[in-house]
């Protein structure tokens, strides 16, 4: 019995669509063309480390590691809830988390634009209630408030998963063994839904790391992150070497942060019943 | 062979997967309605064998034959061979009817004749009224009835039974057993069996493989397995036996645990090394004085219809079976008859 | 009972932060202004012009021909990928499964470039030009992990010996491939090709990178209004959507809840 051929399309098709746009992402990125044709270089990555945009690969680290961790503070507690025992009977509730995905995520998020102007609706109904005004538009804020509004279902969904598969018995042994319900979460409910927690934050801080969409829309036109670098690189300005080479880069991040977060989750999944 | 041609005919088979030699020269034969059981550990080949006959492997060399014909490169949905796999391999989306019937519609049979084939086989397997239900309702015992049923409506020549009692527990094991037996007997159609329990394969077969590391040990009836075990594998494997190093003095004189004994075996060379095997229940209880091999008791364990008792004795640890029990600590004497001394050639390693 | 309507209102609150957005967008799509914020009055206008506006027709015929495409291409290929993969060796499964994992975990924008640099690179040795069909090849690549991830553990809890069954009973390996493993991993198939047709639908950045100018999916028409202003046509239209969709998971839900009660009453 040999079916092992009918997925060579597959690999045909991955190869070309795949591997090839990653060697050619490579290649770009150690080349550059010049009157003489092209020649190979470390231009690209040297170019990468000026300071503006040293800068801007902080600050899109920054911004993606806080709105991860704004989702974690928030969405934990949601997951928590959703598997609750006064809850968990409901799946209709957590299909709630995701029909938003749904509608179309550019209008969403423009959606904001409407909510938060100056003369927006919440706006209005802050001064209604004579409360200061906010204005955070085109700020920071508003660049995290659409990254946090965009992703936390990634957080809260694999929480909850996580958290909907642990054994009730579990908690009604430590409760029987004399634990609290501060002691239970510590000690039992916490470092069991440690893989839902490491694989929610991989699933929000990666888009939220290279999204050039949230930011231009929430940030305005001169907000520049390392995605929005990306994209001018490849649509307005052409060079394709130095886009090409901070692909690469990012590419990297994102593996070793994969590879990080898979190393945390096998250690501490399998060990986390021993603590 | 009993003059009469065998149906199935394995010879020199040989199979690896990668590096693990699976089975090393397999010759057998099975005969026309005959009960073989293919018996040994976990990994002996003894699936592997199965699976051949049934064309899920083709061995790396050697032939398969079936009522003569080679058969090796035959595709499984032509061979006149059906298979009852382990866990039953039920189709979960179907119900019972149309598993049963799904060789049959795929033979293109009369719709009518199918529908009595398949009442007819639920009778047999006292499943009568079961048509209509999911298989995923059945409880273990009821989808085994249902593995076998598919099978044997397509009237196969030989009957394959991968481990088909493996899932269930022991009261229904013995049931089926006895069941599977009487449709073996009712059919007529030839059985081979896989199995890792003795027991199970003493009780229902007319012949035992047994199989170690992808090679056949010994094959015989039940009786000549269980009495004659031809090595130290056989004999450990089938029933639990007392193997004791030994020296054949000469023919008819076997000298073992400091003691000569009279034996019925002969042709071996004079003070041939060998392996002597005393099965527990062969072993008698009598006086010190008139002992041949004394010895004191070490445990007793309580075993519903005997005792079984660990006696150290000549640098031997004996185990006994014995309805009468001796106290821990008490010296004990032991005698054996002639007929209960089985040598074996040594083979090295068990 | 504090403790409960504590954890009431903290979800309440979570979910107006993730339905306020929506809720306003469909709101103006009844709004008489054309300005985003100012609500003066009541009018179905948008909805009526929405069918005569081309733009947006084109983007939204385009969109749903490229998920339905490439979601069925993505279904085939992917499905018979899964059960090669399910039959290969260990060493060469767990390769053939990293690679499948690439599309899945790179950052949409690498993806998108690298393709957009492999199209024009291609396009430039044999004619082919950014547009509808290397959007439509894009979908497909990043739609094919999604079928294989889900029809993977199908096949995985699937009885070894199904298919060695089938064979046994006299079924030749097309016909215990159609009336066997397929039945038996349709799940699996049907909701990766959900997920391979939703996430086409809504996929923007690989879009817009392996887009030429002229072709446009909603995603990329919405992005190119933004810096005009969104026109409440749009807000019309993804009303449209978003309530079609909702009907039929309601629909789906009754359905499937039915039938659960259908089969439980006949097996006992």
């Amino acid at each position: 019995m040999n079916r092992r051929w009918v997925s060579y399309p597959y690999l045909i098709w991955m190869i070309i669509f795949i591997v090839i746009p990653s060697f050619l992402i490579l290649f770009y990125a150690f080349t550059a063309r010049d009157g003489q044709g092209i020649r190979f270089t470390l231009d690209n990555f040297y170019k990468f480390c000026e300071p503006i945009y040293i800068s801007v690969l902080l600050k899109s680290l920054g911004l993606a590691l806080f709105s991860t961790f704004v989702c974690l503070v928030v969405g934990y507690p949601v997951a928590m809830i959703l598997a609750s025992k006064q809850f968990s009977k409901s799946a209709t509730l957590s299909m709630l988390f995701i029909i938003p995905m749904w509608m179309n995520f550019l209008l969403r998020t423009y959606s904001w634009l409407t909510l938060l102007e100056k003369n927006g609706i919440i706006n209005s109904v802050l001064s209604f209630f004579n409360l200061p005004k906010i204005d955070i538009l085109y700020t920071d804020a508003a660049v995290v408030l659409g990254m946090v509004y965009n992703f936390l279902p990634f957080m809260i969904l694999p929480i909850y998963t996580v958290l909907m598969k642990i054994d009730g018995k579990l908690v009604e042994a430590a409760q029987d063994l004399g634990g609290n319900s501060m002691t239970v979460f510590r000690r039992i409910t916490l470092p069991l839904s440690i893989p839902g927690v490491m694989s929610g934050i991989t699933m929000v801080f990666m888009p939220a790391v290279t999204t050039f969409v949230i930011s231009k829309l929430l940030g305005g036109g001169q907000y520049t992150l390392i995605g929005n670098f990306i994209e001018r690189q490849f649509i307005q300005l052409s060079d394709w070497n130095f886009g090409s080479a901070i692909s690469m880069i990012m590419m990297i991040f994102i593996l070793i942060s994969i590879w990080i977060m898979s190393k945390f989750d096998e250690d501490k999944g399998g060990g986390a019943a021993l603590w | 062979m009993n003059g009469s041609q065998p149906i199935i005919l394995l010879k020199e088979i040989r199979k690896n997967f990668g590096q693990t030699e699976v089975l090393n020269n397999i010759n057998l034969y099975v005969l026309k309605n005959e009960f073989v059981t293919l018996l040994g550990p976990s990994g002996c080949g003894k699936t592997t064998t199965l699976r051949i006959i049934g064309g899920f492997e083709t061995p790396d060399s050697g032939d398969v034959f079936f009522e003569g014909n080679r058969i090796n490169n035959v595709p499984p949905y032509q061979r006149k061979v059906n298979t009852v796999f382990q866990k039953y391999a039920l189709f979960p989306h179907m119900n019972v009817y149309d598993n049963i019937a799904f060789g049959l519609k795929i033979k293109k049979m009369d719709k009518a004749v199918i529908s009595k084939k398949v009442d007819e086989m639920l009778e047999m397997v006292n499943l009568q009224g079961f048509q209509k239900r999911s298989v995923e309702s059945l409880s273990g015992g009821q989808q085994q009835r249902v593995a076998i049923a598919r099978a044997l409506v397509n009237q196969p020549e030989v009957l394959l039974l991968d481990e088909p009692l493996g899932a269930l527990d022991l009261k229904l094991r013995k049931e089926m057993q006895l069941e599977l037996k009487n449709i073996h007997k009712r059919t007529g159609i030839t059985f081979v069996y896989v199995t890792h329990d003795q027991e199970e394969a003493l009780t229902m077969s007319d012949t035992i493989v047994v199989m170690n590391r992808g090679k056949i040990q010994q094959i015989g009836t039940p009786q000549m397995i269980y009495n004659e075990p031809k090595n130290a594998f056989v004999a450990d494997f089938i029933g639990e036996s007392n193997i004791i190093k030994g020296k054949m003095l000469k023919d008819y004189s076997v000298e073992f645990a400091g003691h000569v004994f009279e034996c019925l075996d002969k042709g071996f060379e004079l003070n041939e090394d060998i392996d002597v095997v005393v099965r527990p229940e062969d072993i008698k209880l009598v006086n010190v004085e008139n002992a041949m091999i004394s010895g004191e008791v070490k445990s007793v364990t309580f075993k519903g219809v005997h005792f079984e008792m660990l006696v150290e004795g000549q640098g031997v640890t004996w185990t006994l079976h014995n309805t009468e029990m001796a106290q821990v600590g008490t010296a004990i004497g032991m005698s054996l008859n002639p007929n209960d001394i089985h040598i074996m050639k040594r083979t090295g390693s068990v | 009972m504090v403790k409960k309507i504590i954890m009431k209102s903290y979800l309440g609150l979570i979910l107006l932060f993730m339905y306020l957005p929506i809720v306003v967008l469909i709101v103006f799509s009844f709004n008489k202004s054309k300005s985003r914020g100012n609500w003066s009055g009541f009018t179905l206008k948008w909805y009526r012009e929405l069918f005569t506006n081309s733009q947006i027709m084109d983007s939204l015929y385009n969109t749903l021909m490229l998920a339905l495409i490439s979601s069925i291409v993505a279904v085939i290929i992917g499905t018979f990928a899964a059960i090669g993969i399910h039959n290969m060796k260990k060493f060469k499964k767990s390769v053939v499964m990293n690679l499948t994992y690439l599309p899945v975990l790179n950052p949409d924008i690498v993806t998108g470039v690298s393709l957009m640099i492999m199209f024009v690179f291609i396009g430039s040795l044999i004619g082919l030009k950014l547009g509808f069909l290397t959007m439509l090849l894009a979908h497909i690549t990043f739609n094919i992990p999604y079928v294989i991830l889900s029809v993977l553990p199908k096949l995985k809890q699937m009885n070894k010996h199904m298919y060695e069954a089938a064979l046994d009973l006299g079924a030749t390996s097309m016909y215990a491939l159609r009336k066997v493993i397929l039945p038996e991993i349709m799940p699996g198939i049907i909701s990766g090709f959900l997920m391979a047709f939703t996430l086409s639908i809504d996929d923007f950045v690989i879009s817009y990178f392996t887009s030429g100018s002229g072709v446009a999916n909603l995603s990329i028409t919405i992005y190119s209004m933004a810096r005009t202003g969104v026109k409440p046509t749009i807000n019309a239209l993804s009303t449209l959507m978003f309530v079609s969709v909702l009907l039929l998971l309601i629909l789906i839900n009754i359905r499937s809840s039915r039938e659960e009660k259908k089969k439980r009453q006949y097996d006992a």
